[in-house]
């Protein structure tokens, strides 16, 4: 019977966000920020996949038909329509942007500072 | 070791080697390229996790969707050449610094715990369509149509924006 500890999930969506988090840090390009916070969303559904797996299995010990776990299913397929959605509308603005600047570089991007 | 270790091991490994390639990659185009692995090796992980209609619909929506529009985007503005304007060396540093941070402050406030996700006989039907379908067209069929909303919306939003504006008529 297979067995992997919940901590390695933990530590492997901690480090893929921090790597979401230092793209989002180092790059200046609009859309590759914008792939960095897709990778952040995505690190986060897998820890619910996880936790949901963990309590699935923890409750079907002491029930077979249960259906704990189910919800955190539906709530990782809802973060992904809000992902889409918002996609499409960021997406959207950076062409706007790029109409506008013909650049997508962030650095050009800091008139609201004035 | 089971076949189940090797797999999680070898799906993480490459997921975060593709992780970083997609920060570290000069072209927005490889980046893209690298992105679209990343989210192939988390779908094989919810199959490891027994969620079989969440690795399809990441493949589909993610992989399929979501990735061909940031192509097409990237096409479309004709930006796949190496010659992206860098952060000085100082706030690069400053970055990894700040995000290796966060992760070691995560990592020390999450290791203590105890949790197990293991595999019984029997069990995994949960994350199949019949299971999930119940419950989100019976309990969950508000914050369905809720979505739908949302997607009209982000539709109209998009096309909005999007749309070129009408240049004032010189005469």
């Amino acid at each position: 019977m297979p067995v992997i500890p919940v901590n390695y999930y933990i530590f492997f969506s901690v480090a893929l966000f921090s790597i979401g988090i230092v793209g989002v840090l180092t790059r200046r390009n609009a859309i590759i920020i914008f792939m960095c916070i897709e990778l952040m969303l995505n690190a986060v559904n897998i820890l619910l996949v996880a936790f949901s797996k963990m309590h699935h299995v923890n409750a079907y010990v002491l029930d077979r038909a249960t259906t704990v776990g189910t919800e955190a299913q539906l709530f990782v397929f809802f973060i992904m329509v809000v992902a889409a959605a918002e996609v499409t509308v960021g997406l959207a603005i950076i062409v706007m942007l790029f109409r506008n600047i013909h650049s997508v570089d962030i650095n050009f991007l800091n008139r609201l500072k004035h | 070791m089971h076949i189940t270790e090797i797999l999680f091991w070898f799906l993480t490994s490459l997921s975060l080697f593709s992780a970083l390639m997609v920060v570290f990659s000069s072209n927005p185009v490889y980046s893209v390229l690298w992105l679209i692995l990343v989210f192939f090796t988390i779908s094989g992980h919810y199959i490891l996790m027994n969620a079989q209609f969440l690795a399809i619909v990441n493949m589909i929506v993610y992989a399929g969707a979501i990735m061909v529009l940031f192509l097409f985007v990237i096409m479309f503005m004709n930006m796949n050449k190496e010659s992206e304007p860098q952060k000085s060396n100082w706030l690069r540093l400053a970055a990894a610094v700040s995000g290796g941070s966060l992760m070691l402050i995560l990592v020390a406030a999450l290791k203590d715990n105890g949790g197990f996700i293991n595999s019984l006989r029997g069990e995994g039907n949960i994350g199949l369509i019949k299971n999930l379908g119940k419950v989100l067209f019976t309990q969950y069929v508000v914050p369905f149509e809720i979505s739908s909303i949302l997607f009209l919306s982000a539709m109209v939003g998009a096309v909005v924006l999007a749309k070129k504006e009408k240049s004032p008529v010189v005469s």
